[in-house]
C-alpha cells in the first residue's frame, strides 16, 4: 500500500490552495468569516449561509472515525472512512499504513499525505 | 388544495429480461412503454406527458425518446434523482395531471448494465470532474458498495444493528423470489449463507448486495375521469412525498437516517395516513441496509431499531408483519440499469390490484407503499414515497 499513487483529478477554479496545501504537507478547511462555520469539501460560497466571505485555515490534522468500510472487492483491499476533525468538520478519506482488521470507529487519527498522480499529495489518515 | 386521488396508476409495465445484449438501451425504454400501455388499454397517441431520468435515457433529456417512440407530448419531466426517479416521477405526473399540463403521463426506465459489463457497485467512477465533490472523493476510492457499507457501519456502531439482522433482510427476498420465475437469484438461502458469503465492502457480504441486471419498466398515470373508464383494477394515488439527504458541508454529519424521514412524513400526510395502515410495502434494496434504515425512517419502527424489526421473517409475505418486495426485490429479482424506483411501484400496483403471486398476494392489499432513495444512502440522496390505495 505504501507505493500507491493516488489518482487525481484537477482542480476547479478556487480549489487550487487546497492542493497546493496538501503538496506542503498542510490540511486546509474552509472557515466561513461571517457564520463562522467550517466545511468540507471546499467550496467558494458557505454551505451553510452562502457567504463568499471565506478562508483558508490550516487543520490540527487530528480527528477520529466516524465510520468506515474495508473494500474487499479491490485488491489490495483499502479502508475508506469519514473522519471528524477536532474542528467539527468531516471529510470522506482512507486510512492507511494500518492493518486495516485493526481499524475501529471511535479510533484516533493524525493526517498523513500520500503521493498522487501528477506530483500532488492526497490528505490520508492513520492511527495515532 | 390537496392533491391525494387527483392520479391513477393505470398501467404497469416490467421488462422480463435480465440480459439484453441484443437490444439498444432506447429499445428497451420503447418495449417498456408498449407493455404499459398494452397494460392500461391505451397507445401511444394517447400519451401528451412523458416522464423519465435524464441519467437512463439516452440522449438530451427525454427528447430523444420521444422522438425514438414517436410521441407528440405537451409536457416532459427528465428530473434524474437516481433509482428513487421513478418513483419521485409518479408524484410529478400527479401534479401535471393535477395542473392540467398533460391528461396521459407515460413514465420509462431502462437499463443495460450487465450487458455493458459494468461494475456497478464495485468501481470507483469519475463521473463529471465539474462536479464538486469528485475531486475531494474520487481518489479514496468511494463506490457504491462502501459508501453503502459505511452507512451500516456507523449504524451497527450506534444500535448495535448486526450482520445476521440484515441478512434477514436478504432472507425475506429470497423467500419470495422462489416463486418469480424471472428472478435472478431464485433460491431461498439461510441467514448462515449470507453472513458467511465474501465481504464485498465491510461489514456488506455479497449476499447483501444487490443483482446487477438489464431490462426496465414503465407506468401510465391518468386522471380519475379517464382512470374509471379503463379496464384495469382502480390503483389511486394518496400520497407522494420527495426529500433530498445532504451532508451539511460535513458539520453535524449523519450516516444514520435517510430523507424517507421527510418524504414518509410527507406522503402519509397526505394520504392522512400512517404506517400502520399500510400492508404492503415496496422498499428501495439495493443493500441490506438500505431496507432497514429506510423502514425506519418511514416510521415502521423507531429509529435504531430497524435490524431487530426486519429479523425473524418479519418481511415475508404471510409470515411477517410487514410483508416487502414479493417480487423478489433488487436483493434476488433484478435491478435494471441500477435504479431500482420502478420495479418498487411496479410490484406496488401489482399488490394493490392483488395480481401479485399467489403464493406472496397479501390478503388485505388496500393500502400499499412504494418508497426508495437515489444517490447514496445517508451521505447524499433524494428519497421519494408513494402511498397507493385500491379503490
Amino acid at each position: 500500500m505504501s507505493d500507491k499513487v493516488y489518482p487525481a483529478v484537477p482542480p476547479t477554479p478556487g480549489t487550487e490552495p487546497y492542493w497546493e496545501g496538501a503538496k506542503g504537507g498542510k490540511l486546509l478547511v474552509k472557515w466561513c468569516q461571517d457564520c463562522g462555520k467550517p466545511h468540507h469539501y471546499p467550496r467558494g460560497v458557505c454551505p451553510h449561509c452562502m457567504s463568499t466571505n471565506l478562508e483558508w485555515r490550516e487543520a490540527k490534522g487530528t480527528g477520529e472515525i466516524y465510520t468506515y468500510s474495508i473494500m474487499h472487492a479491490a485488491k489490495p483491499a483499502y479502508v475508506v472512512a469519514y473522519v471528524t476533525l477536532d474542528e467539527g468538520v468531516s471529510m470522506l478519506t482512507n486510512i492507511v499504513d494500518v492493518d486495516p482488521g485493526k481499524v475501529k470507529v471511535g479510533q484516533k487519527v493524525k493526517v498523513v499525505f500520500k503521493p498522487s498522480e501528477g506530483g500532488g499529495k492526497l490528505p490520508c489518515f492513520t492511527p495515532v | 388544495m390537496s392533491l391525494k386521488g387527483k392520479a391513477y396508476i393505470v398501467g404497469a409495465y416490467e421488462h422480463l429480461t435480465r440480459k439484453a445484449p441484443d437490444k439498444s438501451l432506447a429499445q428497451l425504454h420503447a418495449e417498456v412503454a408498449k407493455g404499459a400501455l398494452d397494460d392500461a388499454g391505451l397507445s401511444k397517441t394517447d400519451v401528451d406527458g412523458y416522464f423519465c431520468a435524464s441519467g437512463d435515457t439516452p440522449g438530451l433529456g427525454g427528447l430523444s425518446m420521444v422522438e425514438y417512440m414517436g410521441l407528440r407530448v405537451r409536457h416532459i419531466d427528465a428530473t434524474d434523482t437516481g433509482g428513487s426517479s421513478y418513483i419521485v416521477h409518479v408524484g410529478h405526473a400527479l401534479e401535471a395531471i393535477a395542473a392540467g399540463r398533460c391528461n396521459i403521463a407515460l413514465v420509462t426506465l431502462a437499463g443495460r448494465p450487465r450487458s455493458e459489463g459494468m461494475q456497478t457497485g464495485t468501481a470507483p467512477r469519475v463521473g463529471n470532474v465539474q462536479q464538486p465533490d469528485v475531486q475531494f472523493e474520487f481518489p479514496y476510492g468511494p463506490a457504491t458498495a462502501n459508501m453503502y457499507a459505511m452507512a451500516a457501519r456507523r449504524h451497527m456502531h450506534q444500535f448495535g444493528t448486526t450482520s445476521e439482522q440484515l441478512a434477514w433482510v436478504k432472507v425475506a427476498a429470497s423467500h419470495h423470489a422462489q416463486h418469480n420465475p424471472h428472478a435472478m437469484l431464485p433460491k431461498v438461502v439461510t441467514v448462515e449463507e449470507v453472513v458467511s458469503s465474501p465481504m464485498v465492502a465491510d461489514p456488506l457480504h455479497r449476499l447483501d448486495c444487490c443483482v446487477i441486471s438489464d431490462g426496465g419498466g414503465a407506468l401510465v398515470i391518468t386522471r380519475p375521469e379517464i382512470a374509471k373508464n379503463l379496464k384495469r383494477p382502480k390503483v389511486k394515488v394518496i400520497g407522494v412525498g420527495e426529500a433530498s439527504k445532504i451532508q451539511g458541508g460535513g458539520v453535524g454529519l449523519d450516516l444514520t437516517y435517510s430523507a424517507g424521514r421527510e418524504s414518509g412524513k410527507a406522503a402519509f400526510e397526505m394520504a392522512g395516513l400512517g404506517p400502520s395502515d399500510v400492508k404492503y410495502v415496496s422498499i428501495y434494496d439495493s443493500f441490506t441496509i438500505t431496507v432497514v434504515m429506510q423502514i425506519e425512517d418511514l416510521g415502521f419502527c423507531e429509529k435504531g431499531q430497524g435490524g431487530k424489526f426486519v429479523a425473524d421473517g418479519n418481511l415475508i409475505s404471510g409470515v411477517g408483519r410487514l410483508p416487502f418486495n414479493t417480487d423478489g426485490g433488487g436483493l434476488c429479482s433484478n435491478h435494471p440499469g441500477n435504479r431500482g424506483g420502478m420495479t418498487k411501484v411496479i410490484e406496488a400496483v401489482r399488490q394493490a390490484r392483488g395480481e401479485a403471486h399467489p403464493k406472496v398476494q397479501v390478503k388485505n392489499h388496500d393500502i400499499v407503499l412504494a418508497h426508495g432513495t437515489g444517490g447514496s444512502l445517508a451521505t447524499r440522496h433524494v428519497g421519494a414515497t408513494v402511498i397507493l390505495e385500491r379503490e
